[in-house]
């Protein structure tokens, strides 16, 4: 009989993508809601990597008609001393061994691997870089200039010299043109020649190979080649963040932990905007100073509180280091918002003519105690500041948070997706 | 045997030239000395990645597009990757021609394994076994399966994958009560049934005209004066098949949702017999490709290096943990079905007189091939156990009957062992455990309140007691009454008709159908 013999292994595969992806668009709610609670008590580095989730059955469940309880007959095998009549003590758990025992009931949770990138997406989806009066900036695309070819025409100046000559050569090959070497050999012969026939017959040779050569030229105009250079959008894939964090002495463990996380929530966002993400940390009492992640975090400070010296910072840091041509600049500011009412007015002016025109965008992040509720609290001095800023029209974005789990609200709150149309808050 | 002593391959590398001279060595076993009669073969093979893929689409190599595939797939991937599980040495369709899947990575030495197991043992037990022939076009299904994955997707196009989704959902849910039991009037014929779908469709097409749409409909007959018996005979009731039952007369589900049920159904339906048969069926197989590799041995063609290989592997396939093995998890069908097969082989040549007895119309037959394929046709792992489980393979096995009845509080009984009182009992009881009637439960359609509010009315006759899982249940009912779009009740009684627990469960606003 024929037997065929089919070779499937270069057929396409992941076959069960879609039916992957079908799973993970209906499991999308519990998956983000594990990833957020997870959040809140892991470190958000770890989120990042992505890896198992575990999700509840609940809505994932493919329900059957499923019998449980009733007597129950089984026969097993590998009796080794029961005799008929004996009896025996029940396992403790109910649902022991035997005929279907509640295969369902075990598995109440699901768990399986998310791919890091399936997990980031489903992390951060729904959020999306704000809506800035600079929106051009945030998609900007730089002018590049990439080679792409040659040219019969373009400045002398983009001439190829290469290519030209060998144009040159090619045609000169093609046409026979006579070379050099050929007409001084003949040259020379003529020179040392005595024989008169001979001799005119040199002359003659000599004269329609110069002639020739006259004729065609060493380089013609029509071998000229040009560089040709395109000039191609290039998008600015980079960019830098800015955290700046008041760390006076007024600042507690927990007030930077929530800013930490709040950073890094950012981090993690615009990682996945951009290919290249740069961090500057800078804190500041009264003076500012750009240091390390782990100063930042944990190195000792004290002093007054003056937030202009932050923005000082953030504005000379951005002018030698970050053009804002090719940055896309995102700076986040955590403080507890003590400031010096004295220096609302310079912070203002930094604020507004400075740092805010560069900024894709400008958070101001303001930490309290836990179980502490800022809002009963008369607003803080930076907090009245920043307000009558914003409502003078600054792009500001501006939230409170005192506990943990209200950061990654917060921050979903700030990058939500929204019509263009809405007012940024 | 012309080719005999030649070796068929040299260490553990293939290519298909060797493929196709292991297929025909088999081949030539499994006809001549077997006598198989088996569907022409088609051998694929695939890479790992490939098999996990074909894992979740249940082993069918079409399949239409569903996130439950999707989350078997997601849930077997972690497990393979993090090595809990292996993956099987092979995938085998009931088609024809019967396909077969090989993963690249087997030697040499398993592909042959391979092949004789699915590739004649399967195929002959798809051919052959009158379940299969019932229930089972093989002729069609890949066809059909085609069909069904072209009309989802249209569907999914025109209806929205939501609203497809939701039905389908709700039609798994109903999958194990969307089965025919009992034969009816015909045998399944894919094939027309797709044509049909299609007909259906076109006429519907060509027939359709808005203004139709708007006339009111025309009065139904009174329906007081059906009476409830003739209402109940005109709507085939009572009912087990409840897909069967709403695609025929649910009454607002659209054309196409009766079509994407009536997939389920059918879908369902062949699948049917390979639960029935799990014990045969990997007997079968598993016996054959014992005969074929062993043969291939004597002949010479099989070194004996490659013959310990394949020792090994089914030492492995056939072995039976004992019921405190921390390992055991129920009756392993390889290792039942293969031990039954060689014990009829035994029973056949050499019977002692407890099998003369036990068996006296195969006891010292001699025509061993003969009486198994006989059985191979006729039997089901219920029928097959409850006739051919002999006491010699009881004793091997050491079985033993535990009867556990929640009031009694001495706890679970030792009911029957291997004794001479017991024998009987236990094949009695393992048999029903692979009884389907009695594995799945009992749910019938029993009225629809026509006069009333519509109530879809069913009933659970409970057996030893055992009542349906409440949390599962209200979520079945909910995607039934969903497609009913009217409220549903289920009723579970006794064996004495006494009511033990009531269900009500009304249709969800966005319901499927609309």
């Amino acid at each position: 009989m024929v037997m065929h013999i089919v070779d499937r292994r270069l057929n396409p595969g992941s076959k069960s993508l879609e039916n992957r992806q079908r799973f993970l668009r209906r499991a999308k709610a519990l998956v983000q809601g594990a990833v957020k609670k997870s959040s809140q008590d892991r470190d958000i580095k770890d989120v990042l990597e992505g890896g198992e989730v575990t999700i509840p059955l609940d809505g994932m469940d493919e329900p059957r008609f499923r019998r449980e309880g009733g007597t129950r007959d089984m026969v097993l095998p590998g009796n080794k001393k029961f005799v008929e009549g004996d009896w025996l003590q029940r396992p403790n758990q109910s649902g022991g061994k035997g005929s279907g025992a509640g295969e369902g009931d075990s598995e109440d949770a699901f768990r399986f691997v998310l791919s890091r990138e399936e997990f980031v997406d489903l992390f951060l989806d729904d959020l999306e870089l704000p809506d800035l009066a600079k929106r051009k900036l945030a998609e900007t695309e730089s002018e590049g200039i990439q080679r792409a070819g040659y040219a019969t025409s373009g400045s002398p100046a983009n001439i190829s010299i290469s290519r030209t000559v060998s144009r040159a050569l090619a045609r000169r090959v093609a046409l026979r043109r006579p070379r050099k070497d050929e007409i001084e050999a003949l040259e020379a012969e003529l020179a040392e020649c005595e024989d008169e026939t001979r001799r005119r017959e040199l002359l003659t040779l000599l004269e329609a190979l110069k002639a020739k050569a006259k004729r065609i030229p060493f380089i013609d105009p029509i071998d000229i080649r040009y560089r040709r250079f395109e000039t191609v959008p290039k998008p600015v894939a980079q960019a830098v963040m800015f955290c700046l964090m008041d760390v006076s002495g007024s600042m507690s463990e927990h007030m930077k932990d929530l800013a930490k996380r709040f950073y890094m929530l950012l981090y993690v966002f615009l990682k996945r905007r951009y290919k290249h993400v740069e961090i500057v940390f800078i804190r500041h009492t009264d003076r500012a100073e750009e240091v390390d992640e782990d100063t930042f975090f944990h190195g000792p400070a004290s002093g007054g509180t003056l937030v202009s010296s932050a923005l000082v910072a953030m504005n000379d840091i951005v002018r030698t280091r970050f053009r804002p041509a090719d940055w896309n600049i995102y700076a986040a500011q955590a403080s507890d918002g003590d400031n010096m009412t004295s220096d609302s007015g310079v912070t203002g002016h930094l604020l507004t003519d400075k740092i805010l025109p560069v900024c894709q965008f400008f958070a101001y992040l303001e930490v309290g105690e836990a179980a502490n509720y800022t809002f009963d609290m008369p607003d803080s001095s930076l907090w009245t500041l920043y307000e009558r800023l914003r409502n003078e029209g600054a792009p500001l974005s501006m939230r409170k948070v005192s506990e943990r789990g209200e950061i990654f609200p917060v921050f979903q709150d700030l990058f939500k997706r929204r019509s263009t149309s809405q007012e940024r808050v | 045997m012309g080719s005999s002593g030649e070796r068929l391959f040299e260490g553990a590398d293939w290519d298909f030239q060797t493929l196709q001279r292991i297929h025909d060595a088999c081949e030539e076993v499994a006809r001549k000395e077997l006598g198989l009669d088996v569907y022409p073969n088609q051998i694929e093979v695939i890479t790992a990645e490939q098999m996990l893929d074909a894992y979740s689409s249940v082993g069918m190599p079409l399949f239409y597009k569903h996130w439950s595939f999707g989350k078997q797939f997601a849930f077997q991937e972690a497990s393979y990757r993090k090595g809990l599980m292996g993956l099987a040495y092979e995938i085998v369709i009931n088609s024809s021609p019967c396909i077969s899947y090989l993963m690249e990575e087997n030697t040499a030495t398993m592909q042959t394994l391979v092949i004789a197991h699915a590739a004649f043992g399967h195929n002959h037990f798809f051919k052959n076994n009158y379940l299969f022939k019932q229930w089972t076009d093989a002729d069609g299904i890949l066809d059909y399966l085609e069909f069904a994955k072209g009309y989802i997707a249209a569907c999914e196009d025109r209806h929205g994958r939501e609203t497809v989704e939701r039905t389908l959902d709700a039609a798994h849910a109903l999958m194990s009560h969307g089965v025919d039991r009992y034969p009816g009037k015909k045998t399944l014929d894919l094939r027309a049934e797709e044509k049909r779908a299609g007909e259906r469709r076109q006429h519907e097409e060509a027939v359709f005209n808005d203004l139709w749409r708007t006339v009111p409909n025309t009065k139904a007959k009174s329906k007081a004066t059906l009476s409830a018996e003739r209402r109940r005979a005109l709507l085939g009731l009572p009912q087990e098949n409840i897909l069967y039952f709403l695609e025929k007369t649910a009454p607002r589900l659209q054309g196409w949702q009766r079509e994407l049920i009536r997939i389920v159904r059918h879908i369902a339906q062949y699948f049917y017999p390979q639960g029935q048969t799990k014990v045969m069926n990997e007997g079968t197989a598993t016996y054959v490709h014992y005969r074929i590799m062993s043969r291939l041995h004597q002949q010479g063609r099989l070194t004996d290096g490659n013959f310990l290989e394949f020792l090994q592997s089914h030492t492995n396939v056939v072995f039976q943990p004992e019921f405190d093995d921390r390992r055991y998890s129920g009756f392993n069908p390889y290792a039942l079905g293969f031990a039954m097969m060689q014990d009829i082989e035994r029973i056949v040549k050499n019977p002692e007189n407890e099998d003369r007895d036990w068996f006296p119309d195969i006891a010292g037959k001699g025509d061993v091939e003969g009486v198994l394929r006989e059985i191979w046709s006729n039997y089901r792992d219920e029928s097959f156990i409850n006739q051919f489980l002999s006491p010699a393979l009881i004793r091997r096995f050491r079985m033993f009957h535990l009867h556990d009845d929640p009031a009694e509080s001495q706890g679970i009984k030792v009911d029957a062992i291997h004794d001479e009182r017991g024998y009987r009992r236990v094949r009695r009881e393992l048999a029903r455990q692979y009884d389907v009637g009695f594995v799945d439960a009992n749910i019938e359609v029993m009225d629809v309140d026509l006069d009333g509010d519509r109530r879809l009315m069913l009933r659970h006759t409970t057996v030893k007691g055992a009542q349906l899982n409440e949390t599962d249940t209200r979520r079945v009912l909910q995607h039934l009454a969903d497609l009913w779009s009217y409220d549903v009740a289920l009723t579970e009684v006794d064996g004495t008709d006494k009511v033990l627990k009531e269900y009500v469960v009304s249709p969800r606003a966005a319901a499927v159908a609309a």
